[in-house]
Formats: structure tokens, C-alpha cells, sequence
């Protein structure tokens, strides 16, 4: 293992360091996304809702690799080319973004109905009960859930190893077939990915301690 | 010209007929007691006033405006009718302060130490100026039903609507809220309709008491009539009987 740190650092570092860029990306917008269709999921409005229920269907049932697929073989054919990274960036964004939407959706319902009635009788449009009142509350709950589909996300990054995205997952490929030395490799590997998603579990958890 | 005016309102949820002819007018600075057995529709009826839930048939005007008419922003009418709750329904995550700072700030832009300081002179109107800080977990019921009036008071309304506020409270509490409202009725012009099992509370602060039963007004008498008098409608005596013996 020590040799390999010491003949591959500059490459397991860099594909840490993809894997990390493609992480942050995915993580903000899926975050962002994802809460945008389960706030739409529970608007007045049917139509808004049936868009979002469709969002999340499809994104959440269809397998990351066939939507990184779609990004990196698909949509270069007819309309732009794209690179390994961005499209398995886009795919992880779509992907993640309808398991965090289901995730934020069950924390806006297991928030009391009452506040929301509350707020609106106070006066408040809907969306600013939503913003004031039960989207805090609602984060509150999903913090552990959460913090479980921010690890899945940065895992699931090494679906960028299928489209040359030269993650850690893929330099670990590579590594492993210049060196020969699989076992040694993928332990490495192991280890760099633990680094990345250790600190993020215990900082979910202390999130979670925080504001309970 | 009258605070909540029904007419020929008809209310249903799916096939089941909540609300029957409703036909009722209750004058601006009236204090109104609506009791009725459970599921009778007092609660649904005094929902439909801030537009809480809809109706289906007939038109119901509020402060002038009718909320039958699709046009109508209940926002509108909410900024001038107040609601208080069985449950309370306190913003579990705010202080008993911005409980009720939050909606005169964004609703009506009032200037914050204006806001602030509207918000303490309540909170002393009904006595838990030293709770200012806490959250709503911290407090008893009968203390939050109490933030729960003053909050709805920051919005300086022209009515407020209470369902069953002293329903979910223990019984040595229910004389604080109730005192409260006693004082808001007397005090000022405030027009209030009130869905209550408190009899001693209709009986000395009422003007009026509507009975309902099967979603219909059966009775609408003034509270002296009521009371002291013998209510004409069979069903209204029987469950007075029932409620004055407990």
C-alpha cells in the first residue's frame, strides 16, 4: 500500500481531488434541486405536483450509470459534446436529486399540519409559511436521512470511472493495471473514499446534535 | 354593514354535506358562542370564515368581500380575521416573541421596534412578558393558547375566530385563557365568533349563541334567551340539559 502512495500519490491525489470537485457540485445543486420538487410535491397546485411526482419517478428509478450514459454517448451525437466529467456530474446531480427530494418531501409532511395552518391564518402566503415556518422544521428532521444520501452521492461519484472522468475510482483503475497490484490499489482507494466520507458522517451527526 | 355575512352557503367534503343552507350575519363588535355536539360543523363553519376551507355553494363575505368569489385573496381577509386554534399551532421553531413579531414583520412591513415593542404591551396584556424568549415547547398549554390570542392581536384584526380554544387545555388553565378573551370582548370593538363548550363563558360574555347540529343552524338566540329563557328547538334543550348537568 505504501509503495503505491509513494509511486501513484500525484495520481490517487488528483482523482481524490475530481472525485471531491465532482462531489461538491453534485451535492449543492442536488440539494438545491432535490428541495425545489419536494416543496412542488406538496404545492396546491396539481399540475406543479404531477411534474414533480414525474421528476422523481423517472430520475430515481432508472439506474446512474444509463443516465451518465445518456449525458456521455447520447446527447454528444445530437447536440453538444460533452466531457466524462460533466456528464457524470449531471447524471449524479439528476440522480441524487430525486432520492433527496423524496428525503425532504417526508420531512415537510411529518411537520405538524398545524403550522402551516397556523401561518396561514396569521396572514402568511404559502410560501412564506413554507420558508419561515416548515421548510426549518422540515430540515431538522431529514438531517439524518440526509446526511446517508449525501454519502450515497459521493460514493456513487465513481460512476464518473465509466466515462473517464479520472475519479479516484478511475485513476484506481488504471493504477491497478500499470502496477498490477489490484489489492494494494483498491484498498488505497478504499481508504481515500473513507477520507472523504468519514468527516462528512460526523459532521451530519454533529448537525444533528446541534440543532436538536 | 355586517362582519361575516352567510348566504345560503353549502359546504361538502366529496358526497358527505358539511354545511347545510347556512344563512347567518353577525355585526361588526358582536361576541357570537357557536356550540353544537361533535361533527355537528361549528368547527367547519368557523373555518370557512378565513377561507380555511372552501365552500361550495352561496356566497360568505367577510369584511366585505366575498370569498366565493374566486378572485378573493383569503390573504386578504386573513390580515383582518385572526385565528385561534384547539392545538395552537405556535411556530414550534420560533420564541414566543417572534411568534408574534413574525407576521406584522412580513406581512404588514411594520417597523421592527414598532413591531417589538406592540409585541411586549400583548405579551403583558396577557400576563407571559417573561416568557418572551422561550419557545412554545417550554410552555404550558394554557400559556401558549395565550401567545396564541396575542399573536393573533399583533395583526390588530377586526375579528377573531377561536375553535375550541380551551379544549385541549387542563382544567385550571382554562380560566387564564378564558379571562383573556372575557377582556378582549369587553374591552374592545372586536368582533368575535367563538366555538366553545364553555357555557359560563357564553352565558356571561355572549351576545349571541347559535346552536348547530348535522351541519344546520338550529338555534340563534340571544344569549339571555338561551340560558335563561327555554331554546324552541327540541335538540338545542336536550343538549343544553346534557351540558349544564356536567
Amino acid at each position: 500500500m505504501i509503495s503505491i502512495f509513494q509511486n501513484y500519490g500525484s495520481t490517487l491525489l488528483y482523482g481524490l481531488g475530481q472525485t471531491l470537485l465532482c462531489s461538491i457540485i453534485a451535492l449543492v445543486f442536488a440539494l438545491v434541486i432535490g428541495s425545489g420538487f419536494a416543496i412542488l410535491e406538496v404545492v396546491p397546485n396539481k399540475f406543479l405536483r404531477v411534474i414533480a411526482r414525474v421528476y422523481i419517478e423517472v430520475f430515481r428509478n432508472i439506474p446512474l450509470l444509463v443516465i451518465t450514459m445518456f449525458f456521455y454517448v447520447v446527447i454528444p451525437m445530437y447536440i453538444v459534446e460533452i466531457s466524462g466529467f460533466a456528464s457524470g456530474t449531471i447524471g449524479l446531480i439528476l440522480y441524487s436529486s430525486a432520492f433527496i427530494a423524496e428525503t425532504v418531501r417526508s420531512g415537510i409532511q411529518s411537520v405538524d399540519p398545524g403550522q402551516m395552518e397556523g401561518a396561514r391564518a396569521n396572514g402568511l402566503t404559502f410560501w412564506q409559511a413554507m420558508r419561515y415556518i416548515v421548510l426549518p422544521q422540515a430540515f431538522r428532521y431529514v438531517i439524518p436521512p440526509l446526511g446517508n444520501q449525501f454519502i450515497n452521492l459521493v460514493k456513487n461519484s465513481s460512476v464518473l470511472a465509466f466515462v473517464a472522468g479520472f475519479d479516484l475510482m478511475y485513476q484506481g483503475n488504471v493504477i491497478a493495471s500499470d502496477s498490477l497490484q489490484s489489492m494494494s490499489t483498491y484498498l488505497c482507494v478504499g481508504v481515500l473514499y473513507l477520507i472523504l466520507t468519514l468527516p462528512l458522517s460526523y459532521y451530519m451527526r454533529y448537525l444533528e446534535k446541534k440543532l436538536a | 354593514m355586517a362582519m361575516i355575512e352567510f348566504q345560503d352557503v353549502q359546504k361538502y367534503y366529496g358526497d358527505f354535506h358539511a354545511l347545510k343552507d347556512i344563512n347567518l350575519k353577525i355585526e361588526a363588535g358582536e361576541t357570537v358562542v357557536l356550540i353544537g355536539p361533535s361533527g355537528s360543523g361549528k368547527s367547519t363553519l368557523i373555518r370557512t370564515v378565513n377561507g380555511l376551507e372552501p365552500i361550495q355553494e352561496g356566497k360568505l363575505i367577510v369584511n366585505g368581500q366575498d370569498l366565493a368569489n374566486k378572485k378573493t385573496d383569503p390573504n386578504r381577509i386573513r390580515k383582518n380575521v385572526g385565528m385561534v386554534f384547539q392545538h395552537f399551532n405556535l411556530y414550534a421553531n420560533k420564541t414566543v416573541l417572534e411568534n408574534i413579531m413574525l407576521a406584522p414583520r412580513i406581512v404588514l412591513k411594520r417597523p421592527e421596534a414598532e413591531n417589538k415593542k406592540f409585541a411586549m404591551q400583548l405579551l403583558d396584556q396577557v400576563g407571559l412578558q417573561s416568557q418572551a424568549n422561550k419557545l412554545p415547547a417550554q410552555l404550558s398549554g394554557g400559556q401558549q393558547q395565550r401567545i396564541a390570542i396575542a399573536r393573533s392581536l399583533a395583526m390588530k384584526p377586526k375579528c377573531l375566530l377561536f375553535d375550541e380554544p380551551t379544549s385541549a387545555l387542563d382544567p385550571e388553565m382554562i380560566d387564564d385563557v378564558l379571562n383573556v378573551m372575557k377582556d378582549i370582548a369587553q374591552d374592545s370593538d372586536m368582533t368575535m365568533l367563538v366555538v366553545t363548550h364553555e357555557m359560563g363563558f357564553a352565558r356571561e360574555v355572549a351576545n349571541r349563541v347559535i346552536f348547530m347540529d348535522d351541519g344546520q343552524i338550529l338555534e340563534d338566540d340571544t344569549s339571555e334567551k338561551f340560558f335563561d329563557g327555554e331554546p324552541s328547538n327540541e335538540r338545542a334543550r336536550q343538549f343544553l340539559g346534557k351540558i349544564i348537568t356536567h
